[in-house]
C-alpha cells in the first residue's frame, strides 16, 4: 500500500504554487477552484444586490444613477445565475461525483481543466466590461430589440460573447459529467446505487446539453443583429422579437432546474445521513428528479404568459407548468418522510436542509400561481416573480449548496466549520431571507414592477422596501459570518476525520482530504448508501444495528467479484499529468471573444485567439497524457 | 411510524411540542396583522376596480387560499416530523430503516395532481374570457403605441368634424362601466401596458398588434384612492431600458358624459396666441419643439393645422398615426407629464425644459432620427426667456 502511494505522489508533480493550480487536472482541486471562484463571484453578486436595496429603500432613491441601477440588477442576475448558482453546483459535482461512484476522476481530466479556465476567463472578461464604461444593462434575459437597440454601445455585446462563452464550459463539463457517470463507476456501483446526487447531476448535464444549443444560437443571431445589420428580432422589418424570447426561454427555464437540482441532491444526500434512515422512496426520488428535467422542457412559455401568444397556447402552456407541481411535491414528500421516524441531529447541514424544504415549498406554491395564466398576467415582472425565484434560488438552491458546504467541508480540508458560528450563520440568513423577500410578495401584489430604479410616493411601497433592505443587510451580515467561519476553520477547525457525520456514501470512505487518488483500491459496491451497510445491520424489525468492527477507514473489501481487478488496480494507479494546455485553450477562446465584442477594430484579437486557441488545442491533443515515470 | 412504546417511554414530550408551535404562534400572527394593515394602493392588483381584474383577483384568491391550505399541511407534517423525532439526550433509540412506501407515493402524487386539475378548469375559462374581443355598440376602440419612454393614446372613432382622430399621451381618458378595447404596439423596444386595478399586463411588441380589454366599475369615476376621483394608476411592466421606471400612466375614470365632454374639448384646437410671452412662446414651440411634437392649433386667421412631424409606425400591415414626442394639444390639462412621472406645475416644467435629463434619465445624444431612434428630449439650451415663453404658452394650452 505504502509503496502505491508513494508512486502516486511521484506521478503528479506540482502539488503547491500557482502554476499547479494552472496545470491541475485533479477534479478535486478543479472543483475547489469552481467553489473559491463561485464564493467570490457571490460577494460581488450580493454587493450589487445591496446597492440595488439601498436605492429602493425609499421612494424616489437618489443613491443610484437609473444607468447604474440597470447595469447592477443586470450584473447581479447574470452574476448569480452564471458565476455562482451554475459553478458551485459544479464544484460539488465536480468535487464529489466521481467518489461518489468510486472512480479516480472524470472521463477527461483536461477537458474539465478547460471548462472551469473558460468559465473563469468569461466571467473576468464579462466583469472587465464595468471599467471601459459600462457594464450589461438589458436584464439577463437581454430582451430583443432592447438589447440590439444600441449597437455602438459594447455593452450587450459582453453580454451575448460572455454568456456564449459560459455556455461552451458548461456543455464541455456537462458532456464529460455524462462520460464519467456512464463508463467510471466502481464494480457494483449499478446506475440505480448511484447516490441521489450523482443521478441529479446527470439530469442536469442532459439538461444543458440540451438547452444550451437553442439559447447559443440565438445569441449569435442577437450578435449579428447588433453586429452585421442582420434582422432576426426586429419587428419593424419583418423579423420577430418574440423569436428570441423562445430561444432564451427554451434555454432558460431548464436552467431554472439547472440550478435548482443539484441542491435537490445535496438535501437528498444530507437527511438520510442525519436522519439516520435511508432516504424515503429512492426510486421516486430520483425519477421525479428526472420528471422534472423532461417536463421543464414543456413550459418555458410561461414566462411569456404576458406577450401575446394566444389563449390556446397559453393555457397549454398553464396546464404543463401546473404538472411540474406533481414531481415537486413528491420529492418534498419524500424528504419529510425522511425525517419521519427518523433520529434527527440538527447539525448545520441539517439546518440549512430544512431550511431549504421549508423555503423551497413556498416557492414552489407560488410557482403554482405562476401556472395559474390569468393572475401571472397580474404577477409577471412584478416584485411578486423577484419573490418567487428567490424563495427558488436562494431559499431553495443557495441554502441547498450552503448546507452542501457544511457538510463536505470536512472531506475538503481535513476540519469541520464551527458549529455554534454555523447556527447563528442559519438563523441569521433564514431571518434575513424572509424580511427581505417575503415582503416583495407583497409589494408585487400591490403593482410594483420589477428592474424600476425608483418608484413614486403614495403607492403604499414604502414599508415594504424598507423591510426588504433591512432583510438584505441581515443575509449580509450572515453571509460575512459564513465566510469568517470558512477562514477561521481552515486552521482551527476541529479535526474531522474520514467520517466525522457518521456518513452513507464513499466519500466517508477514504481520508479528509482524500489522496490525489482518492481510493487506494477500487471500492465494490454491493448496495445503495454501501459504507452505511458496511457500518450498520438491521434486526428483524428493520431498526438500526451497529456493527461493532468498523467506523470509518479504508474498508478492505472481501467480495469476490472484481477482485482481480482491483488487485491490478492496487499495483499500478494512472493519474493524469498536468497540463497549461486547457487553461491555455480557452484563454485564447476569450481572446477571440474580446475580438469579438470590439468587432470594428478586433480583428486582430480574433485572429491572436483563434491562433492561441489552436496552440493550445494541439499541445493538448499531442503531449502524453502521463509523463514518464521518474522523469 | 413511531412505535407507541417509545412515546410512552417520554410523556413529557408533549408539553414541549406545544410550547415550540405557541412560540411561532405570535409571529404568524403578527405577519398576517402586519400585511392585511399595510393597505393596498392605487396601482394594486389586490384591490380590482373592474369587473375583468376582480376576476383575476377572484382566481388568485382560489389559488392563494389553496396554496396556504397545502403549506399549513405540509408544514404540521414537517414540524411534527422534527419536533416529534428530533434527538434527545441520551437519545439510543434506532430508527427502523424505512426504505420508502409505494402506497404513500401514489398518494401524495395522486392528490397534488387532483388539485391542480381542479384548478386548471377556471384557469382555462377565465384565461379565453380575459382574451376575447369585447363586442357591442358601446366598446370604445383605443390604439396605443408604447414608446421610449411614454405612452401614446389614439381614438379612432372619436373625431372632429374634419377628420382629426383624438391623440393624447400618458393620460388615458375612459368611461365608466365600458369595455375599453386596447389594439397596441410599439414604436421602439417591447414594454408592458399594466393597470393593475383593471385588468392584467399586456407586452407592446414592435411590428406585432396585441390587445387588452380595460373595463372600469361603473361607479369607479367617483373612487379616489389619493390621485384625483377616478384616477388609477398604471406603468410599463417590460423592462425597456433607461427610464423603465419613470414610463409611467394615470387612467381617468369618468361619467358618460363626464368622458364626453373630455374628449369634445380635446377634438378643439389650441389656440394660437398672438401677444406677450405665450406668442414668444409659440414662436420657439415652432421652431423647436415641433420637430419631434405634434400639436393642433388654431392660427389667428381661423385656420386649424396639425404643426410638427407627423410619423407612422407599423404593425402587420397596420398603420399607428404617431410622433416621436408625446402630442402636446391640451398639454396644459394634464395633471402629469414626463411619462406621467412629474406633475404638471410650472417649477417642474421650467426644470424639463432648461435640462430634460435632470427630471428624467434620458439618452438623447444617441438619437437617430433617420432610424426613428428616440431616446429621449435633448437639452436645447434654451434661455430662460424662451422657456418661460414655452411655459406660459403650454400651461396655457388647457
Amino acid at each position: 500500500m505504502a509503496v502505491t502511494a508513494e508512486r502516486v505522489t511521484l506521478r503528479t508533480p506540482g502539488e503547491t504554487g500557482l502554476w499547479s493550480w494552472i496545470t491541475t487536472v485533479d477534479h478535486k482541486r478543479i472543483g475547489l477552484l469552481y467553489g473559491v471562484t463561485a464564493f467570490f463571484f457571490f460577494f460581488v453578486g450580493g454587493l450589487e444586490a445591496l446597492l440595488v436595496r439601498v436605492q429602493l429603500a425609499q421612494p424616489n432613491g437618489e443613491v443610484l444613477s437609473a444607468a447604474a441601477y440597470n447595469q447592477l440588477f443586470t450584473m447581479h442576475g447574470l452574476t448569480m445565475v452564471f458565476l455562482v448558482i451554475m459553478p458551485i453546483a459544479a464544484a460539488f459535482t465536480n468535487y464529489f461525483l466521481p467518489i461518489l461512484i468510486g472512480a479516480r476522476d472524470v472521463a477527461f481530466p483536461r477537458l474539465n481543466a478547460f471548462s472551469y479556465w473558460l468559465f473563469l476567463f468569461s466571467g473576468i472578461m464579462i466583469y472587465t466590461s464595468f471599467f471601459v464604461g459600462g457594464a450589461p444593462d438589458g436584464a439577463w434575459v437581454g430582451y430583443s430589440p432592447l438589447a440590439t437597440q444600441l449597437p455602438e454601445v459594447v455593452r450587450m455585446d459582453y453580454w451575448a460573447i460572455g454568456l456564449n462563452l459560459l455556455g461552451v464550459a458548461s456543455i464541455a463539463s456537462s458532456a464529460n459529467f455524462i462520460a464519467t457517470i456512464f463508463t467510471m463507476r466502481a464494480p457494483g456501483m449499478t446506475m440505480l446505487r448511484m447516490p441521489v446526487f450523482v443521478w441529479m447531476a446527470l439530469v442536469v448535464a442532459f439538461l444543458l446539453i440540451f438547452s444550451l444549443p437553442p439559447v447559443a444560437i440565438g445569441l449569435f443571431q442577437l450578435f449579428f443583429d447588433r453586429n452585421f445589420g442582420a434582422l432576426f428580432y426586429e419587428g419593424a422589418a419583418g423579423g420577430d422579437p418574440l423569436l428570441w424570447q423562445h430561444l432564451f426561454w427554451l434555454f432558460g427555464h431548464p436552467e431554472v432546474y439547472v440550478l435548482i437540482l443539484p441542491a435537490m441532491g445535496i438535501v437528498s444526500e444530507i437527511l438520510p445521513v442525519f436522519s439516520r434512515k435511508p432516504l424515503f422512496g429512492y426510486e421516486f426520488v430520483v425519477f421525479s428528479g428526472a420528471a422534472i428535467g423532461f417536463v421543464g422542457f414543456g413550459v418555458w412559455s410561461h414566462h411569456m404568459f404576458t406577450s401575446g401568444m394566444g389563449p390556446v397556447a397559453e393555457a397549454g402552456f398553464g396546464i404543463a407548468t401546473m404538472i411540474i407541481a406533481v414531481p415537486t411535491g413528491v420529492k418534498i414528500f419524500n424528504w419529510i418522510g425522511t425525517t419521519w421516524g427518523g433520529r434527527l441531529r440538527f447539525s448545520t447541514p441539517m439546518l440549512f436542509s430544512l431550511g431549504f424544504i421549508a423555503m423551497f415549498v413556498i416557492g414552489g406554491l407560488s410557482g403554482v400561481t405562476h401556472a395559474i395564466v390569468p393572475a401571472d398576467t397580474q404577477q409577471h415582472d412584478s416584485y411578486y416573480v423577484v419573490a418567487h425565484f428567490h424563495y427558488v434560488l436562494f431559499g431553495g438552491a443557495v441554502f441547498g449548496y450552503v448546507a452542501g458546504v457544511y457538510y463536505w467541508f470536512p472531506k475538503w480540508t481535513g476540519r469541520m466549520l464551527h458549529e455554534g458560528w454555523g447556527k447563528v450563520h442559519f438563523w441569521l440568513m433564514l431571518i434575513g431571507f424572509n424580511l427581505t423577500f417575503a415582503p416583495m410578495h407583497i409589494l408585487g401584489l400591490n403593482g410594483m414592477p420589477r428592474r424600476t430604479y425608483r418608484y413614486g410616493e403614495g403607492l403604499g411601497w414604502d414599508l415594504w422596501n424598507l423591510v426588504a433592505t433591512v432583510g438584505a443587510f441581515v443575509i449580509g451580515i450572515a453571509f460575512l459570518l459564513f465566510l469568517w467561519n470558512i477562514i477561521w476553520a481552515r486552521k482551527h477547525g476541529e479535526i474531522a476525520g474520514n467520517d466525522p457525520w457518521d456518513g452513507r456514501t464513499l466519500e466517508w470512505t477514504i481520508p479528509s482530504p482524500p489522496p490525489v487518488h482518492n481510493f487506494d483500491e477500487v471500492p465494490v459496491v454491493h448496495s445503495l448508501d454501501d459504507f452505511w451497510h458496511k457500518k450498520y445491520a438491521e434486526d428483524e424489525e428493520g431498526r438500526l444495528v451497529e456493527m461493532a468492527t468498523v467506523s470509518g477507514g479504508t474498508l478492505v473489501d472481501t467480495g469476490g467479484e472484481g477482485e482481480g481487478e482491483v488487485h491490478e488496480e492496487h499495483h499500478d494507479i494512472h493519474m493524469p499529468s498536468p497540463s497549461y494546455y486547457p487553461a491555455l485553450s480557452s484563454l485564447g477562446i476569450v481572446i477571440t471573444g474580446y475580438g469579438l465584442v470590439y468587432l470594428s477594430w478586433g480583428w486582430a484579437a480574433v485572429a491572436v485567439g483563434a491562433m492561441v486557441t489552436l496552440w493550445g488545442l494541439f499541445g493538448w491533443s499531442l503531449e502524453p497524457i502521463t509523463r514518464e515515470e521518474h522523469a | 411510524m413511531t412505535p407507541r412504546s417509545e412515546r410512552s417511554e417520554r410523556p413529557g414530550d408533549r408539553p414541549g411540542r406545544f410550547a415550540a408551535l405557541r412560540r411561532i404562534a405570535p409571529l404568524i400572527a403578527l405577519f398576517l396583522l402586519l400585511a392585511s394593515c399595510s393597505g393596498s394602493g392605487p396601482q394594486s392588483t389586490l384591490e380590482p376596480q373592474g369587473p375583468i381584474s376582480r376576476d383575476i383577483d377572484g382566481l388568485w384568491e382560489l389559488v392563494f387560499s389553496i396554496a396556504i391550505g397545502v403549506f399549513v399541511l405540509v408544514m404540521v407534517a414537517y414540524v411534527i416530523s422534527l419536533i416529534r423525532f428530533r434527538e434527545r439526550k441520551n437519545d439510543d433509540r434506532r430508527p427502523k430503516q424505512v426504505h420508502g412506501n409505494t402506497r404513500l407515493e401514489i398518494v401524495w402524487t395522486i392528490i397534488p395532481a387532483v388539485i391542480l386539475a381542479v384548478l386548471a378548469v377556471p384557469t382555462v375559462q377565465n384565461l379565453f374570457d380575459i382574451r376575447a374581443e369585447p363586442t357591442g355598440a358601446d366598446v370604445l376602440q383605443v390604439r396605443v403605441t408604447g414608446h421610449q419612454w411614454w405612452w401614446e393614446f389614439e381614438y379612432p372613432d372619436i373625431t372632429s368634424t374634419d377628420g382629426r382622430t383624438l391623440i393624447t399621451a400618458n393620460e388615458l381618458h375612459i368611461p365608466a362601466g365600458r369595455p375599453v378595447y386596447l389594439t397596441m404596439t410599439s414604436a421602439d423596444v417591447i414594454h408592458s401596458f399594466w393597470v393593475p386595478p383593471l385588468n392584467g399586463k399586456r407586452d407592446v411588441v414592435p411590428g406585432r398588434i396585441t390587445h387588452l380589454t380595460l373595463e372600469a366599475d361603473a361607479d369607479q369615476a367617483t373612487v379616489d384612492t389619493g390621485f384625483g376621483p377616478g384616477v388609477i394608476l398604471g406603468q410599463c411592466a417590460e423592462f425597456c431600458g433607461l427610464a423603465h421606471a419613470d414610463m409611467r400612466m394615470r387612467v381617468f375614470v369618468h361619467e358618460e358624459a363626464g368622458f364626453q365632454a373630455w374628449a369634445d374639448g380635446q377634438l378643439v384646437p389650441s389656440v394660437v396666441p398672438t401677444e406677450g410671452v405665450a406668442a414668444d412662446g409659440f414662436a420657439t414651440f415652432n421652431q423647436v419643439c415641433t420637430a419631434c411634437h405634434q400639436a393642433t392649433v388654431e392660427q389667428p386667421d381661423g385656420t386649424i393645422e396639425t404643426i410638427g412631424l407627423e410619423h407612422f409606425i407599423e404593425a402587420r400591415g397596420e398603420q399607428f398615426r404617431s410622433s416621436y414626442g408625446p402630442n402636446l394639444t391640451h398639454f396644459g390639462g394634464r395633471t402629469t407629464f414626463g411619462g406621467a412621472s412629474f406633475d404638471n406645475v410650472e417649477d417642474h416644467l421650467r426644470r424639463w425644459l432648461a435640462n430634460p435629463a435632470d427630471l428624467k434619465p434620458m439618452d438623447p445624444d444617441r438619437n437617430d432620427l433617420a432610424n426613428a431612434r428616440i431616446l429621449g428630449m435633448p437639452n436645447f439650451g434654451l434661455s430662460d426667456d424662451e422657456i418661460s415663453g414655452l411655459v406660459t404658452l403650454l400651461e396655457g394650452w388647457k
